[in-house]
């Protein structure tokens, strides 16, 4: 397996498994406190709507010339993948609050709780209609990574089995712990994916634009070396800032 | 109409969220690396950069609001 193929498959399957950790916490919340019927009949029905995106728009991505493909999927993982590194550094240095499944989970109840019980086609429609949006945009971002990552590299197979694999352990890792996976180190694989994201984005948007890369595949590596070394310093400078800062209004 | 207009934000939010700039400085920088790689230069060095500056920027802008400097 070659490096760019390995690191598909790896980026594949943790972005998958922290937006599948985030889509089970809501059916969860919904289908403990409400039932589960129409709660598992809504996030199926996600389910089906997300494998019909995929398999209508990846055979469609692979008619696309290979350069063009790569720059605008280059670009839109850029502009992706920046918005979770960026995240994860002002959740890293302190500057925004760190995502707790714990806490989702018990708002999420809380709302199951005090929400109506309106019934529409014999459903809790309640439980279905949350349960269906929270898996088809926590999906859609997966779907989204699946395909950029595998049409770019005419490897949406191998993605679409690394996103398989990430929906299998959260599914299994749910039923064994009864409850959101609040143990998974979600903070720290999202700053990972971020890191990932970005440098994919970065490597074929180039490319797409025009550019070899010194070395072809092997310079990615670099690439994600770069990414990385830049977000751990930016993370200490902005802990640094942090030290040095007090709240707005506490100097009154 | 209104269907429209939530489409629209989806895919603005989904795409580009809390800071245009970053998604702008992007598509600068992709534009630029472009026109240098069509007129014969191999500028692959010039992405990572734009990219580390953008995202610096937006950094300190996002954490500029957080306080003041203590002393």
């Amino acid at each position: 397996m070659s490096t760019s193929t390995t690191l598909v498959v790896l980026g594949a399957f943790l972005a998958s498994a922290v937006e599948m950790v985030e889509a089970l916490t809501i059916v969860l919340g919904v289908g403990v406190t409400r039932g589960w019927r129409s709660t598992l009949i809504g996030a199926g029905s996600a389910g089906v709507v997300l494998a019909v995106l995929v398999a209508a728009l990846g055979p469609a991505l692979s008619r696309i010339p290979i350069g063009a493909l790569r720059l605008v999927v280059g670009a839109l993982l850029l502009a992706f993948g920046l918005q979770w590194l960026r995240k994860a550094i002002l959740r890293s240095s302190g500057f925004k609050e760190m995502h707790d499944e714990d806490e989702v989970f018990a708002e999420q109840r809380r709302l199951a709780a005090q929400a109506g019980s309106e019934q529409r086609a014999g459903l809790d429609w309640y439980s279905f209609t949350v349960s269906f949006k929270g898996v088809l945009l926590e999906g859609l971002e997966v779907v989204f990574i699946v395909i950029a990552f595998g049409s770019t590299n005419g490897q949406l197979a191998l993605a679409a089995a690394g996103a398989a694999l990430a929906l299998l352990v959260v599914l299994v890792g749910g039923f064994v712990v009864q409850g959101p996976l609040a143990r998974v180190p979600e903070n720290r694989i999202k700053f990972v994916v971020g890191i990932m994201l970005t440098s994919f984005g970065c490597f074929w948007g180039a490319e797409g634009a025009g550019v070899d890369w010194p070395g072809d595949e092997l310079s990615l590596l670099g690439v994600i070396a770069f990414f990385v070394v830049l977000s751990v310093g930016l993370v200490r400078a902005l802990r640094r800032r942090r030290g040095a800062l007090v709240p707005a209004g506490a100097e009154a | 109409m209104r269907f429209l207009k939530r489409f629209g934000l989806f895919w603005w939010d989904f795409v580009v969220g809390d800071d245009w700039r970053v998604a702008a400085g992007v598509a600068v920088g992709l534009a630029v690396t472009a026109v240098l790689a069509h007129s014969g230069v191999n500028a692959w060095w010039l992405l990572p950069v734009v990219i580390a500056l953008v995202l610096g920027a937006s950094l300190r802008r996002a954490t500029a609001s957080a306080g003041t400097r203590r002393g």
